[in-house]
């Protein structure tokens, strides 16, 4: 359990054990077996998370940024116990999660929810938005008292910024950022402490994004949620978290606050994968520092010995071929954060610049809070099988 | 002015009263060519660049509409856009999705099943040819050895039950006449020139043998087989991780400078088109709305649209960022809005957004705007 030592050292290095903490991740493991030839005995197994212990602090938002198959999904269903973990424990506000039998299990999901990537097939078509947004009650009667479930219902919607009166509708008569709404109005439904996003925001067109983005932040003022934010876009993750944890091939490489990520990185995969993030500003064409890796993410089946990251690294010595590297604390210039390398080294990727409070003034300040649009009406709802009903009155400007 | 169908003949109706407005060049706003060389422009630089030089563009797309014809009424997917293309030029053209544009890229490439889909006017000139009015198989001896195009979905653009030296050969036997033998050495030759590791090993393996990086890197093998003179790239690295995403961006600018190619880049992510194009075509709801130079767009957009765009997305190398999100939805193209198609989402909409429709038109030396209040956006 040397993962464990040194979060805790780290944490009590930091001085941030005295805030509290509402989830406790150690060691979480959870591989998925591969059958093969005719009895389909197991021949092998994937490692989709592979020992990550973390912690996650009252109202914060952690994110979780890493490539396609690096786990961090699966370990958002760990979280939930989806999925049931092959090792490690998960800590809930003091609660042993993995302990917990079926009643015991399901009082506790009343804090700990889940919003999914695809606003498409995560809301059942067969029910309304007031069914899917009610659910929740009825799983849990003693919430909210029957009586009050509609009206419960219609707060949520307009919490979420989607018009009330819109509980009677389907899924399909909503466009996808609407749909996204829905997902996050379910998944805060009970009040939770703990809401993990998964990909909440990467189906969604750009201008549709910060609309959700922005909700995602009110919320979180508002009824002080903690987020898991696991997303592959490290300029969102960036606005929206307080802390970052970077992962590759089922590892943790490196887990910090904003700015120790994304300042003063040093995990060389964390760097690379900074310099290859393209920054709107054609300015900067040229003049940023470009760290090229070769090649792709080896398969989790068959992950490399040692560090993982060392088939692609450009600071590859014998000892990353073989030895596996701590997550353990490496100076970055101003203190220090946890990271996965024996080379570790601070290397500024890019250059921050603090634009804190200059947004106020912009062109579409304070517009997309609410979409009351009407998707039908405007025909922009989802799936071509829209019925044109009686109401086809054209959308209201602003 | 347009006039060439009924469609831009309404158009024309909506503007013919429009006295008030300055219309001077909305002429070549829409023909492009005039427009972006400006006689006397102070900060025009000395050695110009290819795509301004006045003469023949490799690739001319004028008054292009398309429509497709479904169960709930008539689309209007594109409605009227007009491109130039130049020799070594990347012309980046953003949008979200429905913005039209993968549908201007298919309708150069001649790529839309039609129907549904139906061209009712436009041109589209490729080196002086109308290729809309050119018989089909001639038109096919252009695409590929003249015009090719890389799409966004490797896994399904690849024939999976063929291997990929075999379709990457194809391009030679079917356009070049050559046997198996030398048209798969050409395949090896290609795959190494994509970086692809142990091509010579790799040429008989199947689609789902590679990863998608890779398999990226076998569509634009067989995009640049026959040396093409255009290369248009839809969404090439939308479904890649972003260090891949790097990779795939440098191979393609290493083999455009290679061949000089002029490339049409589509995408709807700021952040590339901030890093390799050199003009960018702004669109929303089948129209270019803005039209510049990529260092102007950025530092000033000149329509909202833009504007907010560029207010929506946060940055890598921001902190304490306020997102400003553009209200609503973009709108369906069976029912786009009268007047300006921004209208219902923009900030700045006044009664003439909603009654004119506001045609793309020079407002600074070598950009374009379809905003009424194009001027009081870039003196703000």
């Amino acid at each position: 359990m040397t993962d464990l030592e040194t979060t805790e050292r780290a944490t009590s290095d930091r001085g941030t054990n005295n805030r509290d903490i509402v989830l406790k991740a150690r060691d979480l493991r959870k591989y998925y077996p591969i059958k093969g030839g005719v009895l389909q005995r197991q021949v092998g197994e994937v490692k989709a998370v592979d020992g990550v212990s973390f912690d996650l602090y009252k109202g914060e938002t952690l994110g979780i940024v890493g490539e396609s198959g690096c786990g961090k999904s699966t370990l958002g269903r760990v979280l939930m116990r989806l999925e049931e973990p092959t090792d490690g424990t998960v800590e809930f506000d003091g609660v042993q999660m993995y302990e917990q039998s079926g009643s015991a299990m399901r009082k506790m999901r009343r804090d700990i929810q889940i919003v999914f990537q695809d606003p498409y097939t995560s809301l059942n078509p067969r029910r309304t938005v007031g069914e899917i947004v009610g659910e929740p009650f009825n799983i849990h009667p003693d919430v909210v008292p029957k009586k009050g479930r509609r009206k419960a219902v219609q707060e949520l919607l307009e919490l979420v910024g989607l018009n009330p009166e819109h509980i009677n509708r389907y899924p399909h008569q909503f466009s996808g950022g609407q749909r996204q709404r829905i997902g996050i109005a379910r998944g805060i439904a009970l009040n939770p402490k703990v809401l993990i996003c998964d990909e909440p925001v990467s189906a969604l067109d750009v201008s549709v994004q910060a609309q959700v983005v922005n909700l995602m932040e009110k919320l979180q003022r508002e009824l002080g949620l903690a987020y898991i934010f696991i997303a592959h876009d490290l300029s969102v993750v960036r606005h929206i978290s307080d802390r970052v944890g970077v992962m590759y091939l089922g590892r943790l490489v490196e887990i910090g606050d904003e700015d120790e990520i994304y300042s003063r990185p040093t995990h060389p995969y964390t760097q690379a994968l900074l310099s290859a993030v393209p920054v709107p500003d054609p300015t900067l064409r040229g003049k940023r520092d470009q760290i090229t890796l070769s090649g792709d993410v080896p398969s989790p089946a068959n992950p490399p010995d040692g560090c993982h990251f060392h088939t692609r690294c450009w600071k590859v010595q014998d000892v990353c071929r073989t030895d596996t590297p701590e997550l353990e604390v490496h100076q970055d210039g101003d203190g220090g954060h946890l990271s996965r390398c024996h080379f570790a080294e601070v290397r500024q990727v890019i250059e921050t610049q603090d634009v804190s409070g200059r947004g106020k003034d912009s062109l579409f300040a304070g517009q997309g809070e609410r979409d009351n649009s009407d998707a039908v009406a405007a025909g922009a709802a989802g799936d071509g099988d829209v019925q044109s009903g009686p109401d086809t009155r054209a959308p209201s400007g602003g | 002015m347009f006039g060439r169908d009924k469609h831009t003949a309404e158009q024309d109706d909506t503007h013919r009263d429009d006295t008030t407005r300055d219309t001077t060049g909305h002429d070549d706003a829409n023909r492009e060519e005039p427009a972006t060389v400006v006689k006397g422009d102070p900060i025009a630089k000395p050695d110009v660049p290819p795509w301004e030089r006045q003469g023949e563009q490799l690739l001319e797309v004028r008054d292009l509409f398309v429509e497709f014809h479904t169960s709930e009424g008539l689309a209007k997917a594109i409605n009227g856009v007009n491109l130039t293309l130049a020799e070594g030029e990347t012309l980046a053209i953003l949008g979200e999705s429905g913005s039209g544009k993968s549908v201007t890229a298919q309708a150069v490439m001649g790529i839309l099943d039609m129907p549904p889909a139906k061209i009712p006017s436009g041109e589209i000139f490729y080196r002086g040819k109308d290729l809309l009015t050119m018989p089909e198989d001639e038109r096919r001896k252009l695409r590929g050895p003249e015009i090719s195009m890389v799409f966004q979905d490797a896994l399904s653009s690849l024939n999976p039950v063929f291997p990929v030296g075999w379709q990457i050969a194809e391009m030679f036997r079917k356009h070049r006449d050559m046997n198996r033998s030398d048209s798969y050495d050409q395949a090896i030759r290609l795959m190494e020139r994509v970086n692809i590791p142990g091509a010579k090993e790799r040429v008989k393996a199947y689609p789902h043998q590679f990863s998608g990086g890779m398999r990226q890197r076998i569509m634009i093998a067989m995009a640049i087989a026959l040396d093409p003179k255009v290369l248009i790239a839809d969404e090439p690295t939308t479904a890649l991780d972003v260090t891949v995403q790097a990779q795939i961006m440098a191979l393609l600018k290493e083999l455009q400078e290679e061949h000089d190619m002029g490339l049409i880049l589509i995408t709807h992510d700021l952040g590339v088109v901030a890093d390799v194009a050199d003009r960018i075509s702004v669109m929303y709801a089948g129209r270019i709305v803005e039209r510049a130079y990529v260092d102007d767009i950025y530092a000033a957009p000149a329509h909202p649209y833009t504007k907010g765009l560029l207010e929506s997305i946060p940055r890598l190398d921001q902190k304490g960022q306020d997102l400003s999100a553009i209200g609503g939805l973009p709108p369906s193209l069976t029912r786009i809005p009268p007047g300006c198609a921004f209208n219902p989402r923009c900030v700045m909409a006044q009664d003439v957004c909603r009654e004119e429709s506001p045609p793309l038109r020079d407002i600074r030396p070598r950009r374009q705007s379809a905003c009424h209040f194009a001027e009081e956006l870039l003196d703000d």
